[in-house]
C-alpha cells in the first residue's frame, strides 16, 4: 500500500517548521506501517504534548493526543483493554524522558507492546527552545543562555537499561535506515523503542549556529554512522532485539489461569 | 435477601463489579488501599483487568485510555493521589471519556493525616483541575450507601460522558456494616454512534449535549485531543468553537441538573433548623436529629448524596420556604459551609467543623443544635 494512504490529508499542511526533520520522521513511520499493510481500524495512535505529538493528528488512524508526557500510560489502557489492537506513541524526548521519564522505564519493565518512536529534536520546540535531557552537555537553549550544564540522557542506554526488548537509534539523514528500524519495531512483540534524530533549525540549530536545515542534515550524516565500529560518532543501529513474554500475553495467561478460561 | 458484613471498601468493589467494571488501574494509598487489593484478587478471576501503574498519573491515564475502547473502568484513591490525577481528570472531562475515580478521603493538606477521616477534598473534586469544567461528584455516609452509589457513579459516567468522583471519607472506607450485595436493577452503557464511520463526528452532539463515542478499533477512525476541539475532535483555535464548547461541557450538566441530583431529606417542612451534611457526619447528624424531633424540636436534616453538582436549588427553596438556621457539619473547615452560603444567608449557617482527625459526635452536635433552638 501507498503510505499516503495513511495520512489525514485535510488536516495538511502540518504546524512544523521549514526544515524540521518531523516530516522525515513521520513519512519513514508511514512507509513502515504501508510496507506492513496494516488495517487503519486496528490501529491506535497515541501521542503527548510538543511538535513531536501533533502528529497524531495527521495520520489516519484511531488517534489520542493527550497530556504531555503520558502518551505512555494512555497507551497502555488501550493496549491491555484490546491487545489485538496495534498500539503505537509518537512522542519526542522532552516528552518522552523528562514529564513522561517515570512512565517510559515503567512501561519498558513490563515489556508491553508498544511501539515507541522518540522524535529527538534535542529541545523544547513548541515551547520555543528550552534544553531538555536530551539536549547536549554545555549546548545552548533559551534556558541555557550560558550553556547547559546539565548532562544528557542516552535514550538507547536508558531504554536497555529499563528492560526494553527492542531498542534502535535512527535519524532523519538515513531516512532508509531509520523507516526499517521503524519496521522492525513495529514487528517486534513486546517493548520497543526507536530513537529518531530530528534537526530543529528554528531552535536549537540556531541557539548552536548550527546553520540551515540542510547543514544540519549533513552533521548527522557526518557525525553518526550506521557502522557496527561508529567510533566517536553517534551509533545508529539495532542495539536490542531479544524475546522476552509480553505483558498483555502474560496478563491473558494470568486471566486464563485464575478464572479457567472462563 | 440475607445481608453480609462488608467493609466500605468492598462494597465498592463489589459494586463496581456488579456494575460491570473492566478495568482497574490504581496505586496504593491509605486509606483506600483495599479496594485494590480486591480489585487484583477478584478482576483476572472476571477475565477483567487489573493493573498497578507506576503513580496515580499513569493510573488516571490508563483507565481513560481503557475506556476509549469501550471498558468501564476505574481507579481509587485519597487526597494525595487524588492531587496526581488531577491533569487527566480535566482531560477525561474535556475529552468526555466515562471514568469513575474513587477518593476515599484522608485528612490534608500535604500527606496530612493517612489513617484518619477528612472531608477535605470536597472543593478539589470539584475545582481541582484546571479550567471550567464539569464533575460529578458522590457521597456515601454508609457501606450500604458506598455500594448503592458506586453503581450510580458508572451509571452517571457512562450516560452523560464524565468523570465521576465518588467522594467517600476514611470513617465509610473502614467501616464494617451488614449488606445487601443485589443486583442492579439498572445498568446504563454509554450511546452508541448512529451514524456509519463515513458520516461520523465524534463530538456532535443533539438536544442532550451528550456525544457518543465510538469505541477505539471498531471502525470509527476519529481524533481525540484535550486541545479545544470542533466536531471533528480536531483542534481549533475559533472564539465561536472554544466558546461553544466550554459552554456545552459544562451545560450537558447544568441542563440535568434535575435528574442528577440527589438527596434525602428528614421532617424539613416545618423546620427552624436544617442539619445540612454529606459522608460520615450523616450518621451523628441523623442521631440528632431523630433525637430532637422526639423532644417535640423542629429540626430536620438534608443529606446530600450528589455533592456535585451542589443542590442550590433545592437549599435556596427550602431556606425561602423555612427561613430555618441552617447547621453544618463537617470535617474540615467549612468548604460546605462555605458553597451553601451562595443560597443561604451567611448569618443563617452555623458551622460545626472538625480537622483533628475525629468525627463529629452527636453531643458536639447536640450542643449546637440545642443552642440553634433555643
Amino acid at each position: 500500500m501507498n503510505y499516503k494512504n495513511y495520512l489525514r490529508w485535510n488536516k495538511l499542511p502540518h504546524i512544523w517548521c521549514p526544515g524540521c526533520g518531523h516530516g522525515i520522521v513521520l513519512g519513514a513511520f508511514l512507509r513502515a506501517v504501508a510496507q506492513r499493510e496494516l488495517n487503519k481500524d486496528d490501529v491506535a495512535v497515541v501521542s503527548g504534548i510538543g511538535c513531536s505529538s501533533r502528529a497524531a493528528g495527521y495520520v489516519d488512524f484511531n488517534t489520542l493526543h493527550t497530556a504531555h508526557g503520558r502518551a505512555i500510560p494512555f497507551a497502555t489502557g488501550i493496549k491491555l483493554s484490546r491487545p489485538d489492537m496495534k498500539v503505537i506513541v509518537l512522542t519526542g524526548d522532552g516528552d518522552a524522558t523528562a514529564i513522561g521519564g517515570n512512565h517510559f522505564i515503567h512501561a519498558a519493565r513490563r515489556n508491553l507492546d508498544l511501539t515507541v518512536i522518540v522524535f529527538n529534536n534535542n529541545i523544547y520546540g513548541m515551547t520555543s527552545g528550552q534544553f531538555s535531557p536530551m539536549t547536549p552537555h554545555i549546548n545552548f537553549a533559551t534556558t541555557a543562555p550560558h550553556g547547559n550544564f546539565d548532562y544528557p540522557f542516552d535514550l538507547v542506554e536508558l531504554a536497555k537499561g529499563a528492560g526494553a526488548t527492542y531498542v534502535a537509534r535512527g535519524a532523519a539523514a538515513y531516512p532508509r535506515q531509520l523507516e526499517k528500524a521503524i519496521g522492525q519495531g513495529l514487528d517486534h512483540e513486546g517493548f520497543s523503542v526507536i530513537e529518531a534524530m530530528s534537526q530543529c533549525p528554528t531552535y536549537y540549530g540556531r541557539k548552536n549556529k548550527m546553520g540551515t536545515a540542510e547543514q544540519m542534515l549533513k552533521w548527522q550524516k557526518e557525525n553518526a554512522t550506521v557502522s557496527s565500529n561508529p567510533g566517536e560518532k553517534i551509533p545508529l543501529g539495532v542495539f536490542v532485539q531479544v524475546e522476552r513474554p509480553e505483558y498483555t500475553k502474560l496478563t491473558g495467561q494470568f486471566i486464563d489461569s485464575v478464572s479457567g478460561g472462563k | 435477601m440475607a445481608k453480609q458484613l462488608v467493609q466500605g471498601n468492598e462494597a465498592c468493589v463489589e459494586a463496581a463489579i456488579a456494575a460491570g467494571v473492566s478495568f482497574f488501574a490504581g496505586y496504593p494509598i491509605t486509606p483506600s488501599t483495599e479496594i485494590a487489593e480486591k480489585m487484583a484478587e477478584k478482576l483476572p478471576a472476571k477475565g477483567k483487568v487489573f493493573i498497578q501503574m507506576e503513580d496515580e498519573i499513569a493510573s488516571m491515564a490508563a483507565i481513560i485510555g481503557a475506556s476509549l475502547t469501550g471498558a468501564k473502568s476505574m481507579t481509587a484513591t485519597s487526597g494525595p493521589g487524588f492531587s496526581l490525577m488531577q491533569e487527566n481528570i480535566g482531560y477525561a472531562a474535556m475529552t468526555e471519556v466515562p471514568v469513575v475515580v474513587v477518593n476515599v478521603q484522608r485528612g490534608g493538606p500535604s500527606t496530612g493525616t493517612p489513617t484518619l477521616p477528612s472531608q477535605g477534598d470536597m472543593m478539589q473534586a470539584r475545582w481541582g483541575t484546571h479550567g471550567d469544567h464539569p464533575v460529578i461528584a458522590l457521597a456515601p455516609s454508609s457501606v450500604q450507601e458506598t455500594y448503592d452509589l458506586t453503581f450510580e457513579a458508572f451509571n452517571l459516567s457512562e450516560k452523560y460522558m464524565v468523570p465521576v468522583v465518588l467522594l467517600m471519607d476514611e470513617i465509610v472506607g473502614h467501616m464494617r456494616e451488614g449488606i445487601e450485595l443485589y443486583k442492579p436493577e439498572k445498568i446504563i452503557d454509554r450511546r452508541k454512534p448512529v451514524q456509519s464511520p463515513e458520516e461520523y463526528l465524534p463530538y456532535q452532539t443533539d438536544d442532550s449535549l451528550i456525544p457518543a463515542l465510538a469505541p477505539f478499533g471498531q471502525g470509527y477512525r476519529y481524533h481525540v485531543t484535550g486541545l479545544i476541539h470542533d466536531e471533528t475532535g480536531f483542534p481549533s483555535n475559533s472564539p465561536k468553537v472554544i466558546e461553544g464548547l466550554v459552554e456545552r461541557i459544562n451545560k450537558k450538566i447544568d441542563k440535568h441538573a434535575d435528574e442528577i441530583i440527589t438527596y434525602n431529606s428528614f421532617d424539613v417542612d416545618d423546620a427552624d433548623v436544617v442539619l445540612l451534611a454529606y459522608g460520615s457526619p450523616v450518621r451523628s447528624a441523623r442521631q440528632v436529629q431523630q433525637a430532637a424531633r422526639q423532644e417535640g424540636l423542629k429540626v430536620g436534616l438534608v443529606q446530600m448524596i450528589t455533592v456535585w453538582p451542589f443542590p442550590h436549588k433545592v437549599l435556596s427553596q427550602l431556606y425561602r420556604q423555612t427561613e430555618a438556621t441552617f447547621i453544618v457539619p463537617e470535617l474540615s473547615l467549612g468548604q460546605l459551609a462555605d458553597e451553601l452560603s451562595k443560597s443561604v444567608p451567611r448569618e443563617k449557617i452555623l458551622r460545626v467543623n472538625r480537622n483533628d482527625g475525629s468525627l463529629i459526635t452527636p453531643a458536639q452536635l447536640d450542643a449546637v443544635v440545642r443552642e440553634a433552638v433555643r
